[in-house]
């Protein structure tokens, strides 16, 4: 499978035979887990009333539950576990009575020495995600947990803790909200991956969950790669951290396979162990090996009751659940008759602009055509700021070209004047530019005029030589100056040529 | 009555009506604290300067016609794990010395709303693990009543400055007896109510689903006065219970005529006779008011210690892995962090908390969890069904406080079983999540005096505060204990005495 949105630069691996469309590398088949964090739109915290906000002066947004202090206790914020429960909901899973636990580890941006996360009972479970081509990646769970404050190192090297000089921690981001989604090891490509993380990025951004910015860390992404031959059992899967993009989510699991083929292929074991993306390097490097990986003692938090949303409560977050981006590609496909994973489907849904091109077409407009229009001319501006141009005139403008009075050129020319504007009347503006359609009598005057001035490419294009076509009509045009449609041009020379 | 022993009820209502000033009711209190601190040593700080200020407030509230609370005037006690705005809160350790709380635990603003006056942070076991106040990093409480013994603890310093009249009434915390068993070594009444009954928001945490705070006072009414005020639903502490509670002030009104009172009777041994003596006059006391005494079994009460020790250090391993020398007083540099993590709590923390924390984090590692916390999960749930079927037989249980009385610095310092055991009949309280209370009922060897525990089921604190203020009424004739003066019994034929059934742990 292809993915329009990402197309996979050069990929560097020699394709095997493929079964179904698990896709082999060098004769080993690849399987990939991805454990997604979000950050949840939420006013305030996990469990405290400081504000959640990204980018705020460092440890303004502090409070004693924040902080840890001693005596402080956490208490469950209800619109984080709304979020939660639509995310839930938006990925099929099975939301149930639920447990908070702690999970002990030492780190200075962790105020605690623990995490407030859920272990064995999590808020969703059992649901899964279609891929805009229709694969089906399953969701193992998706649950609540609070996040770490963030560290800075200085000196040393690449940022990190060990032989810096120096740390500052920033305890803003400490108990902000998370949601920790766990995909079931079906992804089989490095594009698959990209997509699942695209896809799973459109549908939080659709029922409003998070902001989902990779580069600012609000939705962050590790990846448990293996390989192993076909009909062996899964080989050993190292877990990749710190993937900053998307981009970088792929390459990095190209790089991690090809790191286990070529040690399985040199006789060498593939360690379990927590590998580090290096952006700068392209690789990925040894973080922790399972021997030193952190026992985390998990037990049931005592500070907090369980969490067992009513029947109620869960009907309610489905019913106020938005249209997903599947369901929005599915519907504008079929009103426009594009391609549901098509690339016009899947960039207007994804800017969010398919109600308005439904919108076009309930003014009267094309919606095939429409489609293109928001596709080509209505990309977001650099600084963030939506085309806003009334759906009537767009409408408009559809059918001054489907009737055939401008051509598509000319319409593209209107349709930026309009964008430009924030509106506009097509038809004045087609007058105005002169794009007055020509009458058909007038363009067999011309079409017969290229015709006796042009004798010799003529002479061929009549004994089958198609490639002078597009010279006549080329000539056409011009002589026109623009004016002539060039299909009608092109239908006049195939009709004048059959007769 | 001269003021000295006036009771914080009597306090209040003097102080509301005008016909007493809290501030002279504060300086009497204050004098005692001058004369006897020194010796005592019930406080970690004693707030003269502040106390007065806000003693002068209250006596100005009155003089302007406004009602200050119903804790007018009453000086107060806290113990030093609770959260006070700007005064330092140490839990006794070296760890947290000199930290300052930006915020007041939910009880202190309560208190401050009602009027009371806090006089001072008391001393306490270290993290309020221990049962004599000998685990403080600052030094030991010594018992009011004998200089020579210990108060009991974890609450010792709290227990110590009501039995010497330093404050009217004190809060203490109790995670396994660290109530009621000071309360019974000082003479005092000491309550550790229903799990979620009293906020523990600013209580720093020990084992979190076993801490509860809860009053010492010198009357069974003014622990009623006091849990009516700190008493009810928190917003900030997710297991306070959301229901309000009936005044436990109007429950005690009533008498125990037709009560079930129930007598344990596979109940661990180890009470001294003198205790086991001021158990059965107990009995007959009650019975004597018209409550029915009846048999009840509850067979896991005795896996309770062992369970707790689990669960406790369990919990505390976990609630104190945050003094790791990042962000409070104490830090031991070292070359890397974690060697300044190791460094700073290996000199930070006494060795009653080190060796908890050691225990706690072993018994939730992989591959020892099940063995022995999951186990012991499943112990404290046997003993919550264990005393739920009891309790349909009985409204109240009665049962000693501590197996002894007061015992000399340093008897069982050496041998963590033998203190660990003085907390075997308050523990299995503590893991149901159930009421307990202790009550002076009389002395026992040297004079010393013998706390009853009376124990009800969930929330069955207006039952236990009937049968405990009937038990009060019942020795109203005696001669009080408490408030005795400084007294230097002899203490032969005591020291070294551990209480039996002190084997039954190995």
């Amino acid at each position: 499978m292809t993915s329009i949105m990402n197309p996979t630069p050069g990929n560097v691996y020699t394709a095997g035979p493929a079964t179904g469309n698990e896709v082999l590398i060098d004769g080993y088949e690849l399987v990939v887990g991805l454990e997604v964090h979000v950050e949840l739109a939420t006013a305030t915290k996990l469990f405290s009333a400081s504000a959640n906000n990204f980018g705020d002066e460092p440890n303004t947004n502090i409070d004693p539950v924040t902080l840890g202090l001693p005596g402080a206790l956490p208490v469950l914020n209800r619109h984080a576990v709304e979020l939660a429960m639509r995310i839930g909901t938006a990925l099929n899973c099975t939301i149930q009575p639920c447990v908070f636990h702690r999970k002990n580890y030492f780190y200075p941006d962790m105020p605690k020495a623990y995490q407030i996360s859920q272990y064995d009972q999590p808020l969703n479970v059992n649901g899964y995600l279609d891929l805009p081509g229709g694969k089906r990646i399953g969701v193992e769970r998706a649950h609540l947990e609070e996040d770490t404050g963030k560290s800075t190192h200085f000196g040393g090297t690449g940022g990190r803790i060990h032989g810096s000089d120096y740390s500052l921690i920033d305890f803003n981001r400490a108990g902000v909200p998370l949601v920790e989604i766990v995909s079931r090891p079906d992804i089989r490509t490095p594009e698959e991956a990209r997509e699942y993380v695209s896809e799973l990025r459109a549908i939080l951004l659709a029922v409003g969950a998070s902001d989902a910015k990779m580069e600012e860390g609000s939705m962050r992404c590790d990846a448990n790669v293996s390989v192993h031959k076909p009909g062996e059992p899964y080989g050993t899967r190292c877990e990749i951290k710190n993937v900053n993009s998307i981009r970088s989510l792929g390459r990095a699991i190209e790089y991690e396979a090809r790191r286990q083929i070529d040690m399985i292929e040199a006789g060498e074991v593939v360690r379990q162990e927590t590998r580090h993306w290096d952006e700068n390097d392209s690789r990925t490097h040894t973080l922790r090996t399972k021997e030193d990986a952190d026992d985390y003692r998990y037990f049931l938090e005592p500070d907090l009751v369980p969490l067992a949303p009513s029947a109620e409560w869960i009907k309610a977050v489905a019913d106020a659940m938005p249209l997903l981006p599947t369901e929005r590609r599915s519907r504008l496909a079929a009103a426009t008759g594009a391609l549901a994973d098509g690339e016009a489907v899947m960039v207007v849904v994804e800017r969010g602009q398919d109600d308005y091109v439904l919108d076009v077409a309930a003014a009267g407009g094309d919606a095939a055509r429409a489609l293109i229009y928001v596709k080509e001319a209505f990309a977001p501006q650099a600084d963030g700021t939506a085309v806003d141009v009334p759906a009537a005139d767009v409408a408009a403008l559809t059918k001054l070209e489907t009737s055939g009075a401008i051509t598509a050129t000319q319409a593209k020319t209107i349709l930026a004047e309009i964008v430009a504007n924030g509106g506009g009347d097509a038809a004045a503006i087609a007058k105005a530019k002169g794009f007055e359609a020509m009458a058909s009598g007038d363009l067999e005057a011309i079409v017969d005029q290229v015709i006796a001035d042009n004798a010799e490419a003529w002479t061929k294009y009549v004994g089958g030589d198609d490639k002078t076509m597009g010279f006549l009509v080329g000539a056409a045009m011009k002589a026109s100056k623009g004016k002539a449609d060039g299909k009608l041009v092109t239908a006049m020379l195939q009709s004048k040529r059959s007769t | 009555m001269s003021e000295a022993t006036l009771t914080a009820v009597e306090i209040s209502a003097g102080v509301r009506s005008g016909s007493l000033k809290a501030a002279d009711i504060l300086e009497q209190h204050l004098d005692r604290i001058t004369a006897r601190e020194g010796e005592v040593h019930a406080f970690n700080l004693v707030l003269a300067d502040e106390a007065r200020a806000a003693a002068a407030a209250i006596d100005d509230l009155v003089a302007a016609g406004n009602d200050p609370g119903p804790l007018a005037g009453v000086p107060i006690a806290l113990k030093d794990n609770m959260c006070t705005r700007g005064v330092p809160t140490t839990c006794s350790s070296k760890i947290l010395d000199g930290w300052k709380p930006p915020y007041n635990a939910t009880v202190v603003d309560r208190l401050g709303a009602a009027g009371a006056i806090t006089v001072g942070k008391t001393n306490l076991d270290e993290f309020a693990m221990g049962s004599s106040t000998e685990n403080s990093a600052f030094g030991p409480t010594r018992n009011p009543l004998d200089l020579t013994r210990v108060p009991g603890g974890s609450s010792g310093g709290s227990a110590a400055a009501v039995a010497a009249g330093f404050a009217s009434v004190s809060l203490g915390s109790d995670t396994g007896g660290s109530i009621r068993q000071p309360a019974a070594l000082c003479g005092v009444v000491g309550v550790k109510p229903t799990y979620g009954y009293v906020s523990r928001y600013g209580l720093v945490a020990f084992a979190s689903s076993l801490d509860q705070i809860g009053p010492f006072t010198t009357t069974v009414e003014d622990s009623a006065l006091l849990l009516d005020v700190i008493g009810g639903h928190d917003p900030m502490d997710s297991t306070s219970i959301p229901d309000a509670h009936p005044s436990l002030v109007d429950a005690i009104a009533q008498g125990v005529e037709g009560l079930r009172v129930g007598r344990i009777t596979d109940l661990p041994d180890g009470a001294d006779p003198d205790v086991a003596e001021r158990l059965e006059a107990a009995f007959d006391a009650l019975r004597a008011a018209g409550a029915t005494i009846v048999d009840v079994q509850v067979p896991a009460f005795g896996y309770g210690l062992t369970a707790y020790y689990l669960i406790a250090p369990s919990e505390a391993s976990s609630n104190l892995a945050r003094y790791d020398g990042v962000r409070y007083g104490l830090r031991v540099d070292a070359p890397d962090t974690n060697a300044m993590y190791g460094a700073t709590r290996a000199a930070g923390f006494g060795e009653e908390v080190q060796r908890r924390i050691m225990l706690g984090t072993y018994a939730l590692s992989a591959g020892y969890y099940d063995a022995y916390y999951g186990k012991a999960l499943k112990v404290r749930r046997l003993i919550a069904d264990d005393f739920d079927r009891a309790y349909t037989k009985a409204d109240v249980l009665l049962t000693p406080t501590a197996p002894t009385v007061a015992f000399p610095f340093g008897s069982k310092t050496d041998n963590p079983l033998a203190m660990y055991l003085c907390d075997v009949y308050t523990i299995p309280t503590n893991l149901a999540g159930h009421p307990g209370m202790s009550v002076p009922y009389g002395t026992g060897a040297d004079g010393l005096p013998v706390g009853v525990q009376v124990l009800a089921g969930t929330l069955g604190e207006p039952t236990m505060f009937r049968a405990a203020a009937a038990l009060e009424r019942s020795m109203s004739e005696a001669s009080a204990v408490g408030r005795a003066s400084a007294s230097e019994p002899d203490d032969d034929g005591v020291r070294g005495r551990s209480p039996r059934g002190e084997g039954s742990l190995s």
